[in-house]
């Protein structure tokens, strides 16, 4: 699949205020699944250093972009379905990504969680002209 | 048989019998596997293939003597007693066979087989090629010679039976309505159960033995003297070193005449007085033979297409007459002959049984008396209550064990007989629970809905269903149920559960000897790899010792903490690598928030120090200050992306508050003080965590310093613990917990200055960090590796690696950089402390 530029919407990923205080808690369970499949460019490739995540805004919705040491792009829904923790701060491997708060495993290729518990929700998402651009 | 003539066949259609004509198509290129007997053996093994895919490797013939499908030949004692009904022990009904596309001739005998023409000839003329022949025929009732005992023609007279089938069995059942008086011959364990069985119906049960005493191939003549009172007290007469030599009786059994003289009347007589291999096709077809069908360690007979598996196999001079041995005779030759592991050997097996006998409690294992002069033997004898309890241990390793009438220790000790685990040094505590406060509940008395694992909120009954629904290893259970996956601090409990559950039945998972679950090696080789390979990233692990290169997530905190010990400064650094935790240097919150801890050696703060914090935590709006458990001060709630900012305006080092790390020296006044100091715990105390800040291990580190034995900083339940105890004098305890779980530690010295308190402390440290498991906390490890053999190596230098140690840890040392000062100035990564947290207004957590 090909994206012209004016496919792709604006980044709309905000700074955030330096010392203002952290009180938002996610709430769990799956995203709602993506109505329209709207591509949206929300940063740079190199913004996601290799096997690391970094959570980003998508439209409206809240995403986790991963990009593994062997290249490939993985992006899910960003507070996790067990209990809203920021799934960009987890770990991964070539099959799963580890939740940081109580190290739910899920599995990239269909959102699955290893124990059975609820799934997360999976997004496409791929380089266009070293941009990240997620599908939602 | 005409028995069956009344009754249905067992797991079978409702139309009767069937054989899947499958017809011998030319076109089907698979290999032809028959195997002759579907008893436990056999059918496991159908199954075993099954699993592996052997369904289109092989066309699958099975011969079986009886008309039923598979069942449990186990459950048989509880069928004779009306406990169970007899199709609840069915395990595989004909169907299933059908299903399958297994082709059953079920009520069909193999005569011979013709192992040059690879032909097997059947007692209904059949004659059936194969290219894979196994033999699991197993055993058949031994039948004493006694006069009178037989009709002319050869069959057991009428109201003689054997124990062995499910129509014996309904045919006992069917004579318990009609007959009064029963005399069960043989004191083992099937002749125990029929007599219980017996007697349970009304008959008045006599048993005859012809040992001293009962069960005399499992117990010691004690623990069968203490059954026979058990057995007795049921009301059944048993009689020892007694043999019948006449069975009295023309048209159906009368009595039995003792060789004493003795008369017992009985119009039921059961013979149990043991099995015999049944070798009969074996020995037609030519094959080697001595007690049992010889085979080698991959099931192989001396044909190299002919397998013998089960109570009809011989293996390095054994014969087995247990299920579990046979099913893993199953399993072996399932492996070898689907190719799935073609190299499998079986080295035969450790068998240990737990069993209900006439109502009581048995289990064995190994040997039951010492057979060596320096055999360690420990008995515990309860003749009033029916208990009697015993162990025997070569060499530091349990060697055997029976338990009679309690065995609520069995899970541990089928663990230590089988894995050779560690023993405790008070050898009692192999029988008995001392009680150290709760009394400890048994795994199987453990109701159902009781809660396991506190953190996740899985109950016994969870973590029975995850064993049910076929979780074969204790890995397997916790990743389904998620027990023991929180604080860790149940994980024994969740595996003798799951040992119970399985009935022993369980596979050992061979990642649980590596140290991290993706990269397959233990402890002592994976570092050796690392620094024979000179390996020092996570990244250069996996890709070096990971078949494949395939990194695994749950792995790369471990390899991180370990690389950073090997290699100290020469150490390269990878982001991904690091738990969040480490990557931010903060503690991560449930709403993904951080806390942030400066350090404050010993817990001794100032004035100037604490208008800072109270200063920050002002400017970023801190939710909360908390004073924490290990006398420092928490700042709660602080966003990611402000974590260096508030590093910059604290200029404080970290407290590390977060790691796998030495966390805290906790410290009361001491002398300076307090009235009753002895020593002054506030200055070593700041000296230790001067020296030790920190440095990574396997799992956290808290440490304490007191001033006197009254404990006010809790030195007793620390990883390391220091109490002064006057005269210049300083006792170091390792081993010590106060968390998840509670242990006093262990006293490893006395030593006579700071300095020396120092270097212990360093010492014990840097042997934990190079030999514990990957978060193994000190509790768990001193009493693993055993505090003798720690004083040894680590005061008496007894592998002389003393030296090794302190060098390594002074690496460590040396290699420290505070990580705040470090990364608060320049991210190591693009974007490493933007915030993971969702960006648009959610509910709020509640400030106090």
């Amino acid at each position: 699949m090909s994206v012209t530029t004016s496919d792709i919407a604006e980044p709309t990923t905000a700074g955030t205020e330096l010392g203002s205080p952290a009180r938002e808690v996610a709430v769990p369970g799956r995203a709602p699944a993506p109505s329209g499949g709207r591509a949206h460019a929300v940063g740079r490739v190199e913004d996601v250093p290799p096997g690391e995540g970094r959570a980003f805004v998508a439209g409206d919705i809240q995403v986790a972009v991963f990009r593994l040491r062997d290249g490939s792009l993985h992006a899910t829904q960003a507070a996790c379905p067990h209990a809203g923790g920021p799934l960009a701060d987890g770990q991964t491997d070539p099959d799963v990504l580890v939740c940081p708060l109580h190290l739910y495993a899920y599995r990239w290729v269909d959102g699955a969680a290893t124990s059975g518990a609820l799934a997360v929700r999976t997004y496409p998402v791929r380089e266009v002209d070293g941009m990240l651009v997620v599908d939602v | 048989m005409t028995i069956t003539a009344t009754y249905g066949v067992l797991g079978g259609r409702p139309q009767g019998m069937t054989s899947l004509g499958l017809g011998d198509d030319d076109l089907d290129t698979r290999a032809r596997l028959v195997v002759v007997g579907n008893g436990m053996a056999g059918a496991r093994f159908v199954e075993e293939v099954l699993e592996r895919g052997g369904g289109e490797q092989f066309r699958i013939t099975v011969f079986g003597d009886e008309p039923h499908g598979n069942y449990n030949r186990i459950m048989l004692s509880p069928v004779l007693a009306g406990e169970s009904h007899e199709d609840d022990i069915v395990l595989n009904s004909h169907d299933w066979y059908a299903d399958n596309g297994v082709d059953l001739r079920a009520g069909v005998r193999v005569e011979k087989t013709d192992t040059a023409a690879k032909l097997v000839y059947a007692a209904d003329g059949s004659v059936t090629p194969y290219d894979h022949l196994v033999l699991a025929t197993g055993s058949y009732s031994f039948v004493p010679p006694m006069a009178g005992v037989r009709t002319a023609d050869g069959e057991l007279l009428p109201g003689v039976y054997g124990f062995r089938t499910i129509d014996e069995t309904r045919a006992m059942l069917e004579a318990t309505g009609r007959c009064k008086r029963a005399v069960v011959m043989g004191g083992g364990l099937l002749g125990l159960e029929a007599a219980r069985a017996l007697q349970g119906h009304g008959l008045q049960v006599d048993l005859v033995h012809a040992m001293p005493w009962l069960m005399n191939a499992q117990l010691d003549a004690e623990a069968g003297a203490i059954l026979k009172k058990s057995v007795e007290s049921l009301g059944i007469t048993v009689h020892l070193d007694a043999m019948a030599g006449e069975v009295l009786g023309t048209d159906s059994v009368e009595g039995v005449l003792l060789k004493d003289g003795r008369r017992l009347d009985c119009d039921l007589l059961v013979v149990a007085a043991g099995v015999r291999p049944h070798t009969d096709v074996a020995v037609r077809s030519g094959l080697e033979v001595e007690r049992a069908i010889v085979v080698d360690d991959q099931l192989r007979t001396d044909d190299p297409d002919v397998y013998a598996i089960g109570e009809c196999a011989q293996h390095r001079g054994s014969v087995y007459g247990l299920v579990a041995p046979a099913w893993e005779h199953a399993r072996v030759l399932a492996d070898v002959l689907t190719g799935t592991d073609p190299a499998a050997e079986y080295s035969g097996s450790r068998t240990a049984t737990k069993l209900k006998v006439a109502g009581v409690d048995v289990a064995t294992m190994g040997i039951n008396t010492p057979e060596r002069d320096d055999d360690e033997f420990l008995v515990i004898s309860e003749p009033r209550r029916g208990v009697h309890l015993s162990v025997v241990i070569r060499d530091d390793k349990l060697v055997g064990a029976t338990l009679l009438g309690d065995t609520r220790k069995v899970a541990f000790l089928t663990q230590a007989f089988d894995r050779g685990a560690p023993l405790p040094e008070e050898r009692i505590r192999l029988l008995v629970d001392l009680s150290d406060g709760a009394e400890e509940v048994g795994v199987a008395e453990m109701p159902a809905d009781s809660q396991v694992c506190n953190c996740n909120g899985v109950s016994k009954g969870d973590i029975c269903g995850a064993v049910a629904d076929g979780c074969g290893s204790v890995g397997a259970v916790m990743d389904r149920t998620r027990a023991g996956k929180g604080c860790g601090s149940c994980k024994s409990l969740v595996k003798q559960i799951v040992e119970w559950a399985a009935d022993g039945d369980v596979v050992e998972d061979p990642s649980a000897s590596w140290y991290v679950p993706g990269v397959p090696l233990a402890k002592p080789e994976l570092m050796a790899a690392i620094r024979e390979q000179d390996l020092r990233s996570v990244s250069q692990v996996f890709a070096a010792l990971v078949p494949g290169g395939k990194e695994d997530a749950k792995s790369k905190m471990g390899l991180t903490s370990l690389l950073k010990m090997i290699w100290g400064v020469d150490f390269v650094p990878e982001k991904d690598g690091e738990f969040i935790n480490d990557r931010v240097h903060a503690n991560i919150q449930r709403d993904g928030t951080f806390s942030v801890v400066p350090q404050m050696k010993g817990g001794v703060t100032t004035p100037a120090q604490l208008r800072k914090i109270a200063d920050v935590a002002e400017k970023y709006e801190v939710p909360m200050v908390k004073v924490t458990g290990g006398q420092r001060i928490d700042l709660l709630g602080v966003r990611k992306e402000d974590l260096p900012a508030m590093w910059a305006d604290l200029g404080m080092p970290s407290g590390y508050a977060y790691g796998k790390s030495m966390r805290t020296v906790k410290t009361c006044v001491g002398s300076d003080f307090c009235r009753f100091g002895l020593g002054d715990s506030t200055q070593l105390g700041i000296d230790l965590e001067s020296r030790f800040q920190g440095i990574e291990s396997p799992a956290k580190m808290k440490l304490a310093v007191v001033g006197c034995p009254r404990n006010c900083a809790e030195a007793y339940v620390k990883d390391v613990g220091v109490v002064a105890v006057g005269n210049g004098k300083w006792e170091v305890y390792i081993g010590g917990a106060a968390g998840a779980s509670v242990r006093k530690g262990d006293l490893l010295a006395t030593v006579d200055s700071p300095e020396a308190v120092i270097e212990l402390s360093g010492r014990f440290m840097q042997y934990y960090r190079e030999n514990a498991n990957w978060l193994e906390r000190t509790y768990d490890f001193v009493p693993r590796i055993g505090l003798e053999k720690i004083k040894a190596v680590l005061l008496d230098d007894s592998e002389g690696i003393c030296a090794d140690l302190d060098a390594g840890m002074q690496r460590s040392v040396d290699a420290y950089r505070d990580p705040w000062g470090t990364d608060g100035g320049e991210p190591a990564t693009p974007g490493q402390f933007r915030s993971s947290l969702p960006l648009i207004p959610l509910p709020k957590v509640p400030v106090r």
